[in-house]
């Protein structure tokens, strides 16, 4: 093996395989191959690193960098904006000191950027307040389900004798669509930030479980963790030191879509009016404050801002979380 | 196989049982005031302890629940409380049935033939310009949430086909979009899924075996690759059910059509609890239903499933 990598490597050969003219008059371009001992000892090495291939994978693709980039500027604004000088309130109704009436639906201009809505707020204060909200609301719920979902299905697909049991509750919990089990909590309780979440993390966690029980079982039988149970690892230790570590990526590309998941039924539940509160700002809030006037044309510009803005981060979220999967994926590391 | 149906469909009876059973302990949560509605302001405490008395609403919990479920056996769904005050709630659904599930059934054979369609042309296509424009489009509806961007549709489709706004049974232009508002999350959903079944069915080694034998692409279309779709293709019904359902909701208030989810939204708006609970148990049986369904297609199409070893996954 150790000659043979020799002979593969050395110069001789290169030789031999470009040139022909004179190639085989030449003995001085002929070495034998010393036979190395050491040769045998040493072990093939890659430099190879899962998250260093992971980013370059995930570098690769522009789209996505692009909207990482966008996001990642949004996202800092967001919370930058209340710092910045001359912000307004976004729950101040705005009134002209002239008149003492509202400034009401004032068009997008130099003082107003996005316009007032139709009792005199600063739309683009609140986009901004409304944004936090949501995204709040989203990274909350998203981390609460994959929480709630990796423990329960981490044990439904490792514990043999906990599958019965979850399979069961998964079926009666699968059966309602979502839209029906957030709309039925929403109603029951009190419209607030907390009911938000309480209804979307009772509607999606389940959904999450079963995702991660999927994947579990497929590798819950791989040799490696045969052995470890084998030699009598605890099943705490084999699943989060053998199995979640394969899930890593899988678990951050469900993270990212629930977030604009999360925004979308926020603007559901608003529109039947068991949303947030009209005192708190949120995107829901707004966009459908923006549809109770969008038969005025020249008022469209409260409906289009907070679309727009939905649209950008939604959008973000899902290239973001399927390119982070793709780049991920070990197999599309070459 | 009339061994599993039966498993399955006792399976789905103890489900409704447990949805039912749940959805009347929630509704139980909340105050009971709220089922006097308006009135609430005109009554004496006197009048409104009498009215709930006699709705049974101040009688121990094991007791309402049992006349819940004998009432239930005999197809009672209660009565409205504001909606249409004292009109049974069936009386109120019946009609509205009809709309429903037209545009229900509609929306499905539109997602269904559009989606397939769509998912093969982009596999044909794929890495061309015609996947990349399709793959746009399913991002988009992924993406960006149905209820912002069916707004968009109702606020300039509507101006476009020259329709007015809102529903109107008469005219069959105002049939057009709300059908294919609420098909169109199926489309991308079924054109995803196809695109990527194409994509893998088509590189494995009988469809080589098949070309080599000299069958032509389109025999080998039908005959092989459309064959093997039906089985996750059935796997999948259950769920474009499901989605249909959902997006029905809001499309239908959005529209104001007539039909069920429209009333769903309409009576949460009012606080109708009667009602509330009536339509959600009605969703909730379709969705078990369209689930019953699924698996029945699923077993029909599939001769590998193993009935004796239904462990595990469902």
């Amino acid at each position: 093996m150790a000659d043979g990598k020799a002979v593969a490597a050395g110069p001789p050969a290169a030789v031999v395989a470009k040139g022909d003219a004179a190639a085989g008059a030449d003995p001085a371009l002929f070495t034998f191959a010393e036979f190395d001992r050491d040769a045998g000892e040493r072990i093939g090495w890659s430099n190879y690193s899962y998250w260093r291939s992971t980013l370059h994978m995930f570098l690769r693709n522009r789209v996505a960098l692009f909207l990482l980039v966008l996001l990642g500027t949004i996202l800092a604004f967001t919370f930058l904006q209340p710092l910045l000088p001359n912000q307004r309130s976004p729950t101040l109704i705005n009134i002209d000191p002239a008149t003492g009436r509202q400034f009401r639906n004032l068009v997008p201009s130099a003082e107003y950027w996005f316009g007032t809505n139709s009792i005199g707020q600063d739309l683009w204060s609140r986009i901004w307040s409304g944004t936090r909200t949501s995204l709040l609301i989203g990274i909350i719920v998203g981390v609460v389900e994959m929480v709630l979902g990796i423990a329960f299905g981490a044990i439904w697909g490792y514990v043999r004798k906990a599958d019965r049991v979850f399979t069961e509750v998964y079926n009666v919990l699968n059966n309602i669509p979502t839209t029906i089990v957030l709309m039925l909590l929403a109603y029951i309780m009190r419209p607030s930030f907390q009911t938000m979440v309480i209804a979307m993390c009772a509607a999606g966690w389940h959904g999450v479980a079963r995702f991660v029980r999927n994947q579990i079982v497929i590798i819950r039988d791989r040799e490696y963790n045969l052995a470890s149970r084998c030699l009598g690892t605890p099943t705490h230790r084999i699943i989060m030191k053998n199995l979640l570590p394969y899930l890593v990526s899988v678990i951050m590309l469900q993270t990212a879509l629930s977030i604009p998941g999360t925004i979308g039924w926020e603007v559901f539940l608003t529109y039947i009016g068991i949303g947030l509160p009209v005192s708190i700002p949120s995107l829901g809030n707004l966009v459908n404050e923006g549809r109770l006037i969008m038969m005025a044309p020249e008022l469209r510009y409260q409906l289009i801002f907070p679309t727009i803005v939905v649209s950008i981060i939604t959008i973000s979220f899902y290239v973001l979380g399927n390119a982070f999967s793709d780049a991920s994926d070990p197999r599309n590391h070459v | 196989m009339a061994k599993y149906m039966l498993k399955r469909l006792a399976q789905s009876v103890v489900t409704l049982f447990i949805v039912v059973t749940a959805v009347f302990l929630l509704m139980r949560l909340l105050p009971v005031e709220g089922y006097l509605g308006e009135r609430y302001d005109k009554l004496s405490p006197e009048q409104r302890e009498a009215i709930l008395q006699k709705m049974g609403l101040l009688d121990p919990w094991y007791v309402q629940i049992g006349s819940f479920y004998s009432k239930l056996a005999h197809g009672d769904l209660g009565t409205s409380a504001i909606y249409r005050k004292d009109v049974p709630v069936l009386q109120v659904i019946a009609p509205r049935v009809p709309y429903s599930v037209r545009f229900g059934l509609v929306a499905m054979a539109l997602s269904l033939a559009a989606g397939l369609a769509m998912g093969v042309h982009m596999a044909r296509y794929k890495g061309r310009f015609w996947d990349r424009t399709w793959t746009v489009y399913i991002v988009l509806i992924n993406a960006v949430p149905s209820a912002v961007y069916l707004l968009f549709i109702q606020l300039y489709g509507t101006d476009l086909l020259k329709v007015p706004l809102l529903f109107d049974k008469y005219k069959f232009q105002s049939w057009v979009l709300p059908a294919i508002s609420m098909s169109l999350g199926g489309i991308a959903g079924y054109a995803m899924w196809m695109r990527r079944f194409m994509v893998d069915e088509l590189n494995k080694d009988y469809i080589k075996l098949a070309r080599a034998k000299g069958m032509t692409s389109s025999a080998i279309m039908v005959r092989h690759v459309m064959r093997n779709a039906y089985v996750p293709m059935a796997q999948y019904l259950p769920a474009a059910i499901l989605a249909t359902v959902s997006g029905s909701i809001y499309i239908e208030s959005l529209y104001s059509i007539p039909g069920m989810g429209g009333l769903l939204v309409d009576v949460i708006q009012r606080q109708d609890n009667p009602m509330v609970q009536a339509l959600v148990l009605i969703f909730s049986s379709i969705g078990i239903l369209g689930l019953f369904l699924g698996d029945v297609l699923m077993a029909a199409f599939d001769p590998r499933i193993k009935f004796a070893k239904s462990e595990g996954a469902r």
